[in-house]
């Protein structure tokens, strides 16, 4: 057993009347458009493989229409495979009965929505302790959990308003209350932050970051936009027409795209600001260290960027926060990697 | 040439036969099952008179001060409590207060029928597309068939009264309520129906805090209707023997009561003003927090 805490093993999803039937078909190599074309059937996954590590954030990025939702939805079963399997800490979810599904997605997942998905007829307090009201925990108890997170997410006096009566933004701190209210160990946030303006966007984004630092869920992210997959995610999937093209941590990513499509993604991303010291450095190997700047290893290359132009170093000497050296980093290669 | 000319209609002496018949064999089955089939009923006759006795002895002006409370409860409009009042002043003056308490008596009757019979069957509807299949037909023939159609087998079963006038005016009025009870569930957004179920709400969980509450306007705008058909075939049913303002309107016609008719029926376009006034704006009222849709 790997060691994963979500692990999706060969899941596949087809969308009509025969779904068994039509993933032959795909299984022999028919690609989405010709599915849909010829055999009437939607491909919704194909042979999705994914660990996902505990108490990290895993973003899966593609476009619209790719499978995000699709996928997502098969961790806490909303959408069952067609084949395959989910298994969170080791317990399949498709074995489940009824009443097991309902008390794992009770206590170990709760989800976020993109359109925010709150009851208009409960108010934001009421929203917020949804979860644990369907769990007949007691009123008290749940009360104080609620008012708990209500202040987290910066909506203390709001708790009798209705969610009509807030901005986007402040529905969606609601959702995300709900959800953390729940407390189960996984977050699920299907384009939880595509919906608001950019400006909430990335205020949502430094809350939802500074909530991890502190509780280390493990969250499945889902998004289209690839500087926020970049700013989230400590390892990023990309999905397109339901087949995952790659998968790894975003420095990965934008060094080595394996298709064109992720090629197209990255292309215009500022590179310096995503890359870290660690993810480009070579072994030491019998460089000369001599005159290396010594830099650390967690340092994004535009934090360091202009004490390397100011001073001119032939290299660079990666080193821990401990000051060990660990590795090695010629400018030549670094000015390399910023101009592709 | 006679064929041409004559349509190929059943003899006569033949077509007599067939019809005594029916008429026997129906007249038995009224005879063995007309007991128990009143029996069944008696529970919803008593419900009736209770109303009707009630409403009918209680001192006018606290009927009054009820009914405007409910007004304002119901639409929070002082415009609509004042007509409202003159409304009941002007019935009440012209003589015709214990014909409208029938009259509500038996619209109240009637509309917690439909909604006791017309809720759960709009809610079964809206979980499996086969009941809807079902049902759907059985709810065009009851909106298309005249009513007078159907009066006659009730008549003939139960002979006329109450009880027969009261199956006859939820036959007709519950419909609506059926179908946008129906409608109102499945429109519910998917999105909060895989959030309570992310939750892990059950089935019922789901029902009570999820879909019901975000059906309720639609819901609500079917109990409008249903008061307002209810209304209309009280006054038909006053034919079969339903007391009430339709009874005075049926006399008139018969008599040519000229100014008697025409109270009376001011009497009904009343109290349907009001009825609908008062249940639209309450209808309103709910929607401000729970439009159907999601926010
Ligand atoms: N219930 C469904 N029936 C048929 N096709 C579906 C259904 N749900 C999703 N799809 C299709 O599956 C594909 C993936 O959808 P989705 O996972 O929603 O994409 P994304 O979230 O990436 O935009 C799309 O082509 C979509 O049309
Ligand atoms: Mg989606």
């Amino acid at each position: 057993m790997s060691d994963a805490k979500i692990q999706i093993k060969n899941l596949y999803k087809i969308f009509g009347k025969n779904p068994k039937t039509a993933m032959e078909y795909v299984k022999e190599g028919v690609g989405k458009d010709e599915l849909l074309e010829k055999h009437n059937h939607v491909l919704g996954l194909k042979d999705i493989n994914l660990d996902i590590p505990e108490r990290s954030i895993q973003v899966v990025m593609g476009l619209s229409g790719s499978g995000k939702s699709t996928l997502i939805r098969h961790i806490n079963r909303l959408i069952e495979p067609t084949a395959g399997s989910v298994t969170i800490d080791g317990d399949e979810v498709l074995k489940m009965n009824e009443e097991d599904l309902r008390s794992f997605r009770r206590s170990k997942t709760a989800m976020v929505f993109q359109r925010f998905a709150l009851l208009p007829h409960k108010t934001v307090l009421q929203n917020t302790i949804f979860g644990l009201h369907i769990q007949k925990i007691d009123d008290e108890t749940a009360k104080k959990s609620a008012l708990r997170w209500i202040d987290r997410v910066g909506l203390s006096g709001y708790e009798d308003k209705y969610p009509q009566h807030l901005s986007g933004g402040m529905q969606q701190r609601v959702g995300l209350a709900r959800a953390l209210t729940n407390d189960g160990d996984i977050l699920l946030m299907d384009e939880a932050f595509s919906a608001l303006d950019p400006l909430i966007r990335k205020d949502m984004q430094d809350i939802l970051l500074e909530l991890q630092d502190e509780l280390h869920k493990t969250v499945v992210f889902i998004t289209h936009d690839l500087d926020e997959a970049l700013k989230i995610g400590d390892r990023i999937a990309i999905l397109k027409d339901g087949i995952m093209d790659q998968e790894g941590i975003p420095a990965e990513i934008l060094l080595n795209p394996q298709t064109k499509y992720v090629k197209d993604f990255v292309e215009d991303v500022n590179r310096a600001r995503v890359i870290k010291a660690k993810h480009i450095m070579d072994q030491i190997n019998g460089q000369d260290l001599n005159n290396a700047m010594p830099i650390n290893q967690d340092e994004f290359i535009d934090r360091f960027i202009d004490k390397v132009i100011a001073e001119k170093p032939d290299s660079l000497l990666i080193q821990d926060k401990d000051k060990n050296n660990v590795g090695f980093l010629s400018s030549k290669k670094l000015a390399e990697i910023l101009k592709r | 040439m006679d064929f041409l000319t004559k349509f190929p209609e059943m003899p006569n002496k033949e077509f007599r036969e067939m019809k005594k018949g029916i008429d026997a064999s129906y007249k038995d089955f009224a005879r063995e099952w007309g007991d128990l089939i009143d029996a069944m009923f008696d529970p919803l006759l008593k419900m009736l008179v209770f109303f009707e006795k009630t409403l009918v002895a209680t001192p006018w002006p606290i009927f009054m001060i009820v009914l405007l409370g409910l007004t304002y409860w119901g639409s929070r409009s002082i415009k609509l409590v004042i007509g409202t009042f003159l409304a009941f002043v002007f019935i009440g003056y012209f003589r015709m207060w214990d014909e409208t308490m029938s009259t509500i008596a038996i619209i109240l009757t009637s509309v917690i029928m439909s909604v006791a019979i017309g809720l759960p069957t709009g809610i079964a509807m809206s979980r499996s597309d086969r009941t809807q299949k079902i049902v759907t037909p059985i709810l065009d023939i009851m909106q298309t068939m005249p009513p007078f159609v159907y009066l006659i087998p009730i008549v003939m079963l139960m002979g006329i009264g109450k009880i027969p006038g009261l199956i006859a005016v939820v036959i007709y009025a519950i419909p609506p309520l059926i179908r946008l009870t129906n409608l109102g569930i499945r429109e519910v957004d998917q999105e909060a129906l895989e959030a309570a179920d992310a939750f892990g709400a059950t089935k019922r969980q789901k029902l009570f805090q999820v879909q019901l509450p975000l059906a309720l306007p639609t819901i609500f705008a079917g109990i409008n209707q249903t008061i307002m058909m209810a209304l209309a075939m009280v006054i038909i049913a006053s034919m079969i023997g339903v007391k009430g303002l339709g009874q005075p309107v049926l006399q008139s016609i018969y008599n040519q009561y000229f100014t008697k008719g025409v109270l009376y029926g001011l009497a009904i376009v009343i109290v349907a003003i009001v009825f609908d006034r008062v249940s639209q704006s309450y209808g309103q009222r709910i929607q401000k927090h729970r439009s159907g849709k999601l926010v």
